[in-house]
C-alpha cells in the first residue's frame, strides 16, 4: 500500500474532476432544456408533435449510453465534415441521450397535475399555451424536483463513460495514473470515494426534497 | 454526398457476421446470468431492509447506498483491477489458472452486484406497498404464516413489482455493454473491434443499435402481455 500516490498526482486527478463537473453541468443544462421541450411535445394533443417526440424518447431509452457516445463519435464528423474533438462529441451524446430521460420525468410531472387545474385555466379564458405556462408547468416542476435531482446524480455518474472515447475526465485520469504507477487499490478506492461523496450528497438532497414535497402536499 | 463510403456489408460479411452473432449471444447470456445474481442478491438485500433487526437493515441500507452512488464503470474497474489484488496470493493463482475468460466473469459479477442494489429497492418498495391489513386478514382466515406469504403476500407483491423489474432487467441488459471496457467482446465491444479492422465504425455501431432496440422492444412487448395477463383487477391502471 502506498497512499502517497494520490497526493503526488492530486492536481492531475483534480483537473479531471473539474472536467467531470464541467461535463455534468453542461449535459444537465442542455439535457434539461431539450428534455422539457420533448416532455411537453409528448403530452401535446397534436399528433405530428407528439409522435416524433415519442419515437425520440423510446429510441434513446432503448440504447446503452456507451453506444450512443460511440455513435456520435463516429457520426458527428460525418455531418459536420470535420472532427469536433472528444469533448464536444461527448457533450452532444450526453445532451441528446439524457434529454430522453428528462423528457420522461417532465411527462410524469405534468401527468401528476389534476385535469381540473387545466379546466380551471381554460375556464378563466387562458389559452393552451398560457395554461401550460402559468398553471401546469410551475406546479409540475415542483413535483418533479426530487426526480430531477436524482437524474442529475445519474448524469454525474454517467459522465464517467466519456472514458471510452479517451476524454481525460476523472476516471480516465485515475486509469492513466494507475497505468503508470500500478497502484490500483489506492487509486480506484480514491475514485470510488470521491464519486460516492458527491453522489451521496445528491441522493440525500433528493430524498429530503421528496419528503418536504410530501409534507407540503398533504 | 457525405464524403464517406458506406459499407453495410461489414455487418454480415465473413468473418464479421459470425463475430457479431457470437457477440450478441455473449450479451444475452452475460446479462441473463447477471440478472439471476441480481434477483437472488436483490431479494436478500431488499428483505434485509424491511426486517425488524436494526443490524440487518443497516447492512442492507449501506449496500444499496454505496453501490448506487458509485458509477458502474468505476465499480467494474474496481472488480477487475482492484479486487484480485486484495485476494491472497494462492487465490489469485487459482483464479488465473482455473477461471476461463476472467473479464467475462468479472463483468457478470459486477453487473449482478450492481443491478441487485436497484432490484432490492424495487422489492422493498413493493413490500411496503402491500397494506398490513392484507396480512392480518389472511391470518384471521386461519392461514399459517407460510401460507399467508405463499398465497397472499407473494402473489400480490410479484404483480406489483413486475413493471419496475422489467425496466431494471432492460437496464441490466443495456449496462452489459459497459463490460467492453474490460475487454469482454459483447455486442458493443464487437462493434468497436470490427471498426478497428475495417474503419466502418458507423455501420457496426448502427447495427449494434438495431440489436439493442429490437431486443428491448421484444422484452417490453412480451412483458406488457404478461402484465396484462396477471394484472390485479382494479389496480395498476396501465393503459
Amino acid at each position: 500500500m502506498d497512499w502517497g500516490v494520490i497526493p503526488r498526482n492530486i492536481y492531475f486527478l483534480l483537473g479531471g474532476l473539474g472536467l467531470t463537473f464541467q461535463l455534468a453541468a453542461i449535459s444537465i443544462a442542455g439535457g434539461l432544456l431539450l428534455g422539457i421541450i420533448m416532455g411537453l411535445a409528448r403530452v401535446s394533443p397534436i399528433r405530428w408533435i407528439n409522435y416524433p417526440a415519442t419515437v425520440y424518447v423510446n429510441f434513446f431509452r432503448s440504447l446503452p449510453l456507451i453506444l450512443v457516445i460511440f455513435w456520435f463519435y463516429f457520426l458527428v464528423p460525418l455531418i459536420m465534415g470535420r472532427p469536433l474533438g472528444d469533448f464536444l462529441s461527448a457533450i452532444i451524446a450526453f445532451i441528446v441521450f439524457e434529454a430522453s430521460y428528462f423528457a420522461e420525468i417532465v411527462r410524469a410531472g405534468i401527468g401528476s397535475i389534476r385535469k381540473e387545474q387545466v379546466f380551471a385555466g381554460y375556464s378563466t379564458g387562458l389559452s393552451y399555451y398560457k395554461t401550460m405556462r402559468h398553471i401546469v408547468i410551475p406546479q409540475a416542476l415542483r413535483n418533479m424536483v426530487p426526480s430531477l435531482v436524482t437524474q442529475c446524480v445519474i448524469i454525474f455518474q454517467d459522465t464517467s463513460l466519456a472514458y471510452v472515447i479517451g476524454l481525460k475526465e476523472f476516471l480516465r485520469r485515475t486509469a492513466l495514473v494507475d497505468a503508470a504507477q500500478f497502484r490500483s487499490i489506492e487509486l480506484y478506492s480514491f475514485a470510488a470515494i470521491v464519486y460516492l461523496v458527491f453522489c451521496f450528497a445528491g441522493s440525500m438532497a433528493s430524498r429530503r426534497l421528496e419528503k418536504r414535497r410530501r409534507q407540503m402536499g398533504r | 454526398m457525405w464524403g464517406y463510403d458506406f459499407d453495410w456489408s461489414v455487418l454480415w460479411r465473413e468473418p464479421y457476421g459470425q463475430w457479431m452473432l457470437q457477440a450478441i449471444l455473449t450479451t444475452v447470456h452475460l446479462s441473463l446470468i447477471a440478472w439471476g445474481i441480481a434477483c437472488i442478491l436483490g431479494l436478500t438485500v431488499g428483505t434485509m431492509r424491511v426486517l425488524p433487526s436494526r443490524i440487518a437493515r443497516a447492512i442492507g441500507t449501506i449496500y444499496v447506498e454505496v453501490i448506487r452512488n458509485i458509477p458502474y464503470l468505476v465499480q467494474l474497474f474496481m472488480w477487475y483491477f482492484m479486487v484480485p489484488l486484495l485476494l491472497p496470493k494462492t487465490a489469485q493463482m487459482w483464479i488465473n489458472i482455473n477461471v476461463p475468460n476472467i473479464p467475462y466473469w468479472t463483468g457478470v459479477i459486477c453487473l449482478g452486484v450492481y443491478t441487485a442494489s436497484r432490484v432490492a429497492e424495487h422489492l422493498r418498495a413493493g413490500m411496503h406497498s402491500i397494506p398490513a391489513e392484507q396480512y392480518r386478514a389472511a391470518q384471521s382466515t386461519g392461514l399459517s404464516t407460510f401460507q399467508t406469504y405463499r398465497y397472499v403476500i407473494i402473489p400480490y407483491g410479484v404483480r406489483i413489482v413486475m413493471p419496475p423489474l422489467t425496466t431494471e432487467f432492460l437496464t441490466c441488459f443495456k449496462n452489459s455493454a459497459l463490460t467492453m471496457t474490460i475487454g469482454v467482446l459483447e455486442t458493443t465491444g464487437m462493434a468497436y473491434l470490427i471498426d478497428s479492422y475495417t474503419w466502418h465504425g458507423l455501420e457496426t455501431i448502427s447495427g449494434a443499435m438495431v440489436v439493442y432496440m429490437f431486443t428491448t422492444t421484444c422484452v417490453v412487448l412480451f412483458m406488457g402481455w404478461v402484465e396484462s395477463r396477471i394484472r390485479i383487477p382494479g389496480m395498476l391502471g396501465r393503459r
